[in-house]
């Protein structure tokens, strides 16, 4: 699957506007999302949640335009939704069922018969790994296994695109790495199309191939992960100890054309764009009176990326 | 090496489509008739048509007991008394029907499938409506059948031909009210509790009301205040007998209307695969 030509998009947004009241969640997004793992990125409140409900039909755009799996959204929402997934981010279930029950009868609805619902329903609550687990009360489920069977119910009906909003939410760090293992499988081996909504960029980094960011209902980059990756500049790890104030080298630094953001430590993360490189920095620093204590050129990550594109310090 | 892996597979089989509402209607009708509670319910609810049965019989081999022959009046009584049942299935089964979906956020689930907003009620109207004809049509027309069978003739069913067809529309009216009405307080909340108890508000509220009305004005115009005074009225119409109420019976038929119109409105706006609160 991953040798084929550039396959056309799955979904696509032109110019969606999607209001709630007078706030704009989404303002004229135009976006393609090609096949394969996608990550839709972005801080708390960019809109992604509301993108993924306006393309399944639940909220109706003021404006604009969009194609799901090369279908009209407003034209045809139940075709849609019979080759889509949905693994939602808050909890959800049927009351009064188990596991098995659950997705046996998600799996109904979504048009199998129900022999082969109630077939479906065993193999995916075991991809999962909720097989042990499969004839107990769903409301009887961990956190975590609640998010497994949120993916389970998503995935009974075989769909061609999964919407994936937050999968990881309120896992533990085992069951959040078995979570990304599961997507990325999905995605990579099972030839399953799905889209990610997530802020926590390492969960995209691992298991998307492409990456759409969204800030503040606007779309702020979007493209393939490895090319984003690779800026026409550099990035350095950088600390430096100075007589004065940080606050008014790092000005100077930003007056340059330099992107600079801090990390954790005491480090900062300098992006250095064009060829100028290590020289750019020692020169600005020496004709401001800093000495430059660490200078280590680092790899480009998606947090870079990230923060370039929402402007985050 | 494991002999079969449970990995995922892509399904190579078909897929129905609009059948969505018979898949809700039979998962409701089935997670509640394993119920030992709900069965003892809908048992209770069959106890006046075998008294009624017994009657029945005794009428027609007993002549001392000639009083006891059934008249139009009897299956109209009979699906009065029934009312009570009616209720009582009403709130047990209904309250529940789309509040808790809402409790457990499952209207996004539903909503996800490919399955209108329209099919996710009529399958829940369907589990309701289900139970409630099972209490009340299905006994009254059993109960003119066994009239037949035990007065060996069909005289009384020629005499009274409209009886079928009373029955059928006078139960379809009762059911189709109750359960629009309960269907709609429903998805006003989260609590199937509540949920009961503003049911139960609006049913005896509103008779009470009608009685304070008719203890002042010593006159019964008024009747359609009353949701089960409505019904009253439209069962008489239907079954040929005198008005209980002087209200006028299109008075009273345009109120149900009002009150299914309003439930199907208050059901357009909440069942949503998402709330906006603007």
């Amino acid at each position: 699957m991953a040798d084929a030509a550039p396959a056309a998009p799955v979904v696509t947004l032109e110019n969606v506007t999607v209001t709630y009241g007078r706030n704009a969640a989404l303002r004229d997004v135009t976006a393609a999302f090609s096949s394969g793992a996608v990550g839709l990125l972005g801080p708390n409140g960019a809109g992604k949640s509301t993108m993924i409900k306006t393309l399944l039909g639940f909220l109706v755009p003021e404006r604009g335009r969009m194609r799901v799996l090369g279908l009209d959204v407003a034209a045809a929402p139940l075709e849609i939704r019979a080759r889509v997934g949905y693994m939602p981010e808050s909890d959800g279930h049927i009351p009064g069922m188990n596991a098995v029950s659950f997705v046996a009868y998600c799996g109904e609805l979504a048009g199998l018969p129900r022999v082969d619902a109630m077939q479906r329903a065993h193999e995916v609550l075991f991809y999962v790994g909720l097989g042990e687990a499969r004839y107990r009360n769903v409301e009887t489920y961990s956190t975590g296994m609640k998010q497994r069977i949120k993916l389970a119910q998503a995935l009974v009906h075989d769909p061609d695109l999964v919407f994936l909003d937050e999968p990881t939410n309120g896992m533990d760090p085992k069951g959040r790495d078995e979570m990304l293992e599961l997507v990325r499988d999905l995605a990579h081996n099972k030839g399953v199309n799905l889209i990610l909504s997530s802020h926590l960029l390492p969960d995209v980094e691992y298991t998307c191939d492409h990456v759409v960011v969204l800030d503040k209902g606007r779309i702020a980059a979007a493209g393939p992960i490895d090319a984003m990756k690779q800026p026409r500049g550099r990035v350095y790890e950088l600390r430096v100890k100075t007589s004065g104030e940080l606050e008014a080298f790092l000005e100077r630094l930003r007056a340059a054309g330099l992107d600079c953001h801090a990390t954790d430590e005491d480090v900062m993360r300098v992006f250095v764009p064009g060829d100028g490189g290590a020289q750019s920095l020692f020169a600005l620093a020496a004709s401001n009176g800093v000495q430059v204590r660490h200078l280590r050129p680092s790899v480009p990550t998606l947090e870079d990326v990230f923060a370039q594109a929402v402007g985050e310090e | 090496m494991p002999i079969h892996d449970q990995g995922y597979r892509r399904y190579g089989g078909g897929k129905a489509r609009g059948r969505g509402w018979v898949v809700i209607a039979t998962a409701g009708i089935r997670t509640l008739i394993v119920k030992r509670q709900f069965i003892g319910l809908v048992l209770l609810a069959w106890i006046p048509f075998l008294v009624r049965a017994v009657q029945i019989y005794a009428a027609a081999n007993v002549p001392q007991a000639q009083f006891l022959a059934p008249t139009p009046e009897t299956f109209r009584k009979f699906l009065d008394y029934q009312g009570i049942f009616v209720f009582f299935i009403t709130v047990y089964v209904g309250a529940g029907l789309i509040a808790n979906d809402r409790r457990a956020n499952a209207l996004q689930i539903y909503l996800s499938k490919p399955l209108t907003r329209a099919e996710y009620i009529f399958g829940k109207l369907a589990v309701l409506m289900t139970f409630l004809l099972l209490v009340t049509w299905l006994p009254a027309i059993l109960l003119l059948l066994v009239q037949m069978a035990f007065a060996g003739n069909f005289t009384f069913l020629r005499n009274n031909l409209f009886l079928f067809p009373a029955i059928t529309v006078f139960a379809a009216i009762q059911v189709t009210l109750v359960a629009a009405t309960m269907l709609a307080l429903s998805s006003l909340s989260n609590s199937s509790r509540y949920v009961g108890i503003l049911y139960s508000a609006l049913i005896f509220f509103t008779q009470a009301i009608y009685g304070v009305v008719y203890l002042v004005t010593r006159s019964s115009a008024l009747s359609f205040i009353s949701v089960s005074a409505n019904l009253t009225q439209i069962g008489d119409v239907i079954f040929r007998l005198p008005p209980t109420y002087d209200t006028p019976w299109i008075v009273s038929i345009a109120v149900i209307a009002l009150l299914i119109g309003l439930s199907a409105l208050v059901l357009e706006r909440r069942v949503r695969g998402v709330e906006v609160v603007a």
